[in-house]
């Protein structure tokens, strides 16, 4: 049931992008067509899932005060947390390049449709903004930060997918001219959060 | 065909930059405007609009990135020569993980408060995509001074937006500036409220559209064709 609950909650409540505006430049830049964001709202669904359930063995039996105690008892009052930051990132930046090659193997069509912007996921904020969440809420065990991690996902590819699908019905309407393209992108985003506020409500 | 031209080449003598020239300058002013790193450039946006509800913890923010855009900028600058093509995101983040974590326990020990409030967005820096942008298009190809120079000056461009909505959202609602009272009492009495709404993170999207909506609309050049 809690893993329920973390799910809808990351997903709807502390949605990546309308909660905490995590993963924003890619967010803005790539949602010109539904096509190309359902493919990167896939692969950061992925990388997420992958990366933080890594991240959090490693906080948990690396770097968190007093988690290298399995080792030895002389480790047990070692605390290498200020190192997470450089320990998250690389393991992201690894796991990214592994997407890349094994999207660039199999579906060479969504690597050439993605371009830059599949390496630029390892510099997407959501990914390491999940870690980070991660390490701060202190889930119980890897499953719930399993879960958190697709939840988080899932709502991102929700967010970028209605935001594509606003912004090619847009393109028909009479904006004016100053505030098309990225002024406009913003507002509508502004006025989605303003909906997905009304889930903050929601106590599970 | 071509005459084989034997004569070595003639070595032209660069004069030496001034330290403020006017190019130089300009990358100093131009992040702050026409080429600014939030609105034109669509660089750094998250952590923009997750702490500007004040204005002290995005002043701090603002600082924070200028040093770890110019510190990163020169130290990519020095050593671009012999980074390897294809791990070059890796070297990158690594150095600016390294300045971040620097600037983190900064925070940490001197103000810790703010440091609190700024929760997780002191460890997004690193991926602030003003910095890896910058680092990508500027300091890989440039020498130290210049990339100095731009970071510096990108920074103040994402620090000035920071600023500017972060006024906007702690005056409107709640009536202060820095924790001084900017709206009287007397107002409040003849019935004026604080906004809720402009506190929520939703508007913070809004403020930087209808900043972009001024911006364009004096200067066009800077409009989208669509």
């Amino acid at each position: 049931m809690d893993s329920v609950n973390i799910f809808i909650k990351a997903v709807f409540i502390e949605n990546m992008i309308f909660a905490y505006f995590l993963g924003m430049c890619s967010y803005l830049a790539i949602s010109k067509t539904v096509k190309s964001s359902v493919g990167l709202g896939l692969a950061v669904i992925f990388v997420l899932t992958v990366s933080i359930p890594v991240c959090y063995l490693l906080e948990n039996y690396v770097l968190k005060a007093g988690a290298l105690s399995w080792l030895s008892d002389d480790f047990a009052t070692v605390d290498l947390s200020f190192l997470s930051f450089i320990m998250y990132i690389a393991t992201i930046a690894s796991i990214v390049q592994l997407v890349e090659m094994v999207v660039e193997k199999f579906a060479p069509a969504l690597y050439a449709s993605l371009g830059i912007f599949l390496p630029l996921i390892a510099v997407n904020c959501s990914i390491l903004g999940g870690a980070l969440f991660m390490q701060e809420r202190e889930y119980a065990n890897v499953g719930e930060a399993t879960v958190f991690a697709f939840g988080s996902g899932v709502g991102w590819f929700l967010a970028i997918v209605a935001l594509s699908a606003i912004r090619e019905k847009i393109r028909y309407s009479n904006v004016p001219m100053p505030l098309r393209g990225l002024g406009i992108t913003f507002i509508l985003t502004g006025l989605m959060a303003i909906a997905f506020m009304s889930f903050m409500g929601i106590k599970i | 065909m071509s005459t084989e031209t034997t004569t070595a080449p003639v070595k032209v003598k660069v004069p030496k930059e001034a330290l403020f020239s006017v190019k130089n300058k300009r990358l100093i002013y131009d992040p702050l405007n026409d080429n600014n790193p939030i609105t034109v450039q669509v660089l750094g946006i998250c952590s923009a609009l997750a702490v500007t509800v004040k204005v002290k913890p995005s002043i701090v923010m603002a600082i924070a990135v200028v040093a770890v855009c110019a510190c990163s900028n020169v130290i990519i600058s020095l050593i671009r020569n012999i980074i390897p093509n294809r791990i070059r995101i890796i070297v990158q983040l690594t150095v600016v993980a390294a300045m971040v974590i620097l600037v983190d326990q900064f925070l940490k020990a001197f103000i810790f408060d703010v440091s609190k409030q700024l929760s997780v967005f002191v460890g997004l820096i690193i991926t602030n995509c003003i910095i890896m942008g910058r680092l990508e298009a500027f300091a890989m190809a440039n020498k130290p001074w210049p990339a100095f120079l731009d970071g510096i000056g990108n920074g103040f461009g994402y620090g000035l937006i920071l600023v500017i909505v972060s006024v906007v959202r702690e005056l409107f609602g709640a009536g202060e500036i820095m924790g001084f009272r900017i709206i009287p009492e007397s107002v409040y009495t003849a019935g004026y409220f604080n906004n809720g709404l402009i506190i929520m993170p939703p508007m913070a999207l809004i403020i930087v559209g209808i900043y972009i909506w001024i911006q364009r609309s004096r200067n066009r050049k800077l409009i989208e064709p669509n």
